[in-house]
């Protein structure tokens, strides 16, 4: 952890009260810890983004091109168009507040432009200005401002300090989703070369290697051999794990992060500054299935991917009319909520394995931990993603206690990292998004002892133990399906002494 | 003076009701010119997944019959303002209280509602013979009407419930954007001149009940004359509240296509409450979608192969 974030004590002195300059008036001050870098150029170059060029947001000159304005404004005029959600949500706002103390990055910060409302005000009153007729007559007191070079900055912070979480869409009363409007304000930035490192260079990545890290194809088969072979060492079971083959009935596709040892960023999917970036990704998807000819597709933990998944990919790359309606191959189950996309999520699946006693599992096996779970955002509010995970570890644990019902299934805080802004220079704005999630952790550590964090988002668990280990110490992080792993008894194994972690179990003593 | 009269009692409100229309079509046609071109419901409640799993069709709709369950609760009953809490962090023990926070829901309900019954309660005066379910329905308004001793006087106009809790809503509606401190700083001219002008409205409307009596038969008159396109004003004149309370109602309406008051019709189409979440089960398509480069596998294997070779890697080209 960087030495330069304050204390816990001294980061949860916030002050929700507003300050006597009215918002109206451009915030433009990059404090450390509280932003993310400029993309580096090569991968700007490698992308072909528009205006590349070396540059950092502190930068007084943000080498915009001479007509950034205009460019601005088209685009804006460009996705009014395309998107009725935009257009939409410009329009109806009543500002009636009872978003405001639901974003996370508010109740962290205090910042009033960390509101849902007012930073969806940071592009609304540019679209009052240039727009609508109130806004063109009546200025300031029409709700309208001018498109300055302070107010794109300003854009910049606080767009890259929202998550896309949607929990706010889940409050308001015309569902007013503000990841819709953060997702035109990066793709308007991005028009004029205004984009984060974090963001530009796993996207860079993913388009070249397939994965965000850029890990090429060898590597990866080492990590997985690696993988095998720990699992037989823990078991003494050989697994088969095969890649690239033609034929095989499934094809699995976990986030990038889920083969490294430990809990790893990832971007893959979540690249939604950009439609067209994001049908580039996503198409890699279907088209590998199509190639090595699989019948359907078998998606892992992770969270943006799933919304992508659920809600983007049919549509961006679809129809994948050469894959098969999804039946389990083991219970003979019909997937019938994926037909068309023909891809199953690894919570449903291994439910309906569990469902038809296909699992050998014993729970004791999970013992040594005490475990709530965290509803990871996009599977919770872009898929409706609830019991299934929550069958699944009633089964293979028997200590599960969930935090409180404000902090968990529809409406779950955000890790505060989602979205491409979990990246090191970012950390305080990090800790401070994650307060509410950790706090709600803290809560069941003091009443039950929680020890475990489960998740299912690859995010979640990149970025949840540093967020833990600041805010609530003792709380470790693991995946949905390690437990799984833990409590799976297999043919033929031998005596488990460890968990898949390696830790020796606790000997009971009776 | 009939002139006069005759513009603020017909002219006015022949171009208010005309601005009203006119711009409301306009502004949803604009909205509804925009495409979806992704399915992107909030889900609020367990996915129709595998059958012995009990999905919530109502908080995350899987077919029609859901999606129209979810957007009467919403437009009806407000049900996401009823999800609405208050966030506060509490310094001595460093932890955050979430406590439910309905005083919105209620006030936002109850202004709304009453609304409805006083715009239905006028009709009235548009409709000759009035239909015997609208009398029924001011009788029911006016039920407090009952506990009213009956030495108070008998002209004494029905005090209706509606009128009353309209008042009181608003009341607190506009203090609550004066003295919340994060809610002021929120709010916009436009804000305030919208609840002023419905207050505005009311107050006219209630004054000229109870106090500064107008012709009531007047009344119908011009307003059957008005909706029959035959106006003609009352050369009597009908009182002078019900001038100021026509004004403020045709300033209300012309400006209603220009406001945020458009929330009325836009919440309709919100696509992340008017949409089922089936989107793994029935394509949606994209009008404006567009073939975009991809990188393929065969550029991808070409990079790699020499190094997936070694690995061990089956590939689609050995060479």
């Amino acid at each position: 952890m960087s030495d330069e974030v304050a204390a816990p004590e001294e980061l949860l002195e916030i002050d929700y009260r507003p300050p006597k300059k009215g918002w109206m008036e451009p915030t433009v001050e990059f404090k450390k810890g509280t932003y993310c870098y400029g993309a580096p150029l090569k991968h700007q170059e490698y992308l072909g983004l528009p205006n590349p060029r070396q540059w950092q947001p502190p930068d007084e000159d943000w080498q915009l091109p001479e007509n950034w304005k205009d460019i601005i404004l088209e685009g804006m005029d460009e996705l009014l168009n395309k998107y009725r959600s935009f257009r939409l949500f410009m329009d109806i706002c009543v500002r009636c507040g009872a978003c405001a103390d639901k974003c996370h990055f508010f109740i962290g910060s205090g910042d009033p432009k960390n509101m849902p409302v007012l930073r969806a005000e940071l592009i609304r009153s540019v679209y009052r200005k240039h727009f609508t007729l109130p806004g063109k007559l009546f200025g300031k007191m029409g709700g309208a401002r001018e498109l300055t070079e302070d107010v794109l900055k300003e854009w910049f912070y606080y767009f890259y300090q929202c998550t896309e979480c949607r929990r706010c869409s889940v409050y308001c009363p015309y569902g007013i989703d503000t990841c819709e409007i953060t997702m035109m304000g990066r793709e308007l930035l991005n028009l004029v070369g205004c984009n984060i490192g974090w963001i530009v260079e796993p996207a860079s990545n993913c388009f070249r290697t397939g994965n965000h890290l850029g890990v090429p194809p060898h590597a990866f088969k080492d990590t997985l051999d690696f993988a095998v072979d720990e699992i037989e060492e823990l078991t003494g079971i050989k697994v088969e794990a095969s890649v690239n083959r033609k034929g095989a009935e499934l094809l699995f596709i976990t986030p990038s992060a889920d083969y490294f040892a430990s809990p790893h960023w990832y971007t893959l999917m979540g690249y939604m500054h950009s439609a067209d970036m994001a049908k580039k990704l996503n198409a890699k998807m279907y088209a590998e299935a199509k190639r090595l000819g699989v019948k359907w597709i078998l998606g892992g933990e992770c969270g943006h991917m799933w919304r992508v998944v659920n809600q983007y990919m049919d549509t961006l790359n679809g129809p994948a009319d050469y894959l098969e309606e999804p039946v389990s191959p083991i219970t003979g189950t019909k997937f019938e909520n994926s037909k068309s996309t023909k891809m199953v999520h690894i919570c449903e699946f291994t439910a309906d394995l569990m469902y038809n006693n296909k699992l050998r599992l014993d729970p004791s096996l999970n013992d040594h931990w005490r475990l709530t779970f965290h509803d990871s955002c996009n599977t919770a509010r872009g898929m409706g993603l609830i019991e299934e995970p929550r069958y699944i570890i009633n089964n293979v644990c028997n200590n599960f206690y969930e935090m409180p019902e404000n902090t968990i299934k529809e409406r779950t805080f955000c890790c505060g990292s989602g979205a491409g802004i979990g990246s090191d220079e970012n950390l305080e704005m990090r800790l401070r998004g994650g307060l509410p999630r950790a706090n709600a952790v803290k809560h069941v550590q003091e009443k039950h002892g929680v020890n475990l964090l489960t998740c299912i988002c690859a995010i979640d668990r990149a970025t949840l133990p540093t967020l833990l280990q600041y805010w609530v110490p003792g709380v470790e992080v693991s995946g949905l399906h390690e437990l799984v792993g833990n409590a799976l008894v297999m043919k033929g194994q031998k005596d488990r002494t460890t968990d898949m972690r390696g830790t020796p179990f606790e000997v009971e003593e009776s | 003076m009939t002139a006069v009269l005759f513009f603020f009692g017909v002219i006015l409100p022949y171009i208010a009701v005309l601005i009203f229309i006119v711009g409301i079509i306009y502004r949803v046609w604009k909205w509804a010119r925009s495409p979806v071109p992704f399915r992107i419901p909030t889900t609020c409640g367990q996915q129709k997944t595998l059958p012995w799993i009990k999905a919530n069709n109502l908080e995350n709709p899987s077919n029609t019959v859901g999606v129209i369950g979810r957007m009467a609760l919403e437009v009806l009953l407000f049900r996401s303002l009823l999800r609405n809490t208050t966030t506060e962090l509490k310094q001595g023990v460093r932890k955050l209280v979430y406590k439910d926070s309905l005083l919105l829901w209620l006030g936002a309900l109850l202004f709304h509602w009453s609304l409805l019954i006083i715009l239905l309660r006028h009709s009235k005066f548009f409709l000759e013979p009035v239909p015997s379910f609208l009398l029924l329905f001011e009788r029911w308004d006016g039920i407090l009407q009952v506990s009213v001793p009956s030495w108070f006087p008998s002209m004494f106009p029905i005090l209706f419930i509606s009128n009353i809790i309209i008042l009181l809503a608003l009341t607190y509606l506009l203090l609550r954007r004066v003295l919340t401190s994060q809610i002021r700083y929120i709010s916009l001219p436009a804000d305030y001149l919208v609840v002023l002008l419905i207050l505005g409205v009311v107050t006219s409307g209630i004054l000229m009940k109870f106090f500064f009596k107008v012709d009531v038969v007047g009344v119908k008159t011009l307003a059957l004359g008005v909706i029959t396109f035959q106006p003609s004003v009352p050369a009597d004149g009908i009182g002078l509240f019900f001038y100021i309370h026509l004004f403020l109602i045709c300033a209300l309406i012309a400006y209603f296509p220009f406001s945020k008051l458009m929330h009325m019709p836009g919440i309709f189409l919100s696509p992340t409450r008017n949409l089922a979440n089936t989107n793994r089960i029935s394509r949606h398509v994209n009008p404006w979608d567009k073939p975009v480069k991809v990188h393929t596998y065969e550029e991808w294997e070409d990079e790699f192969r020499d190094v997936m070779k070694d690995a061990g890697v089956p590939l689609e080209k050995e060479q």
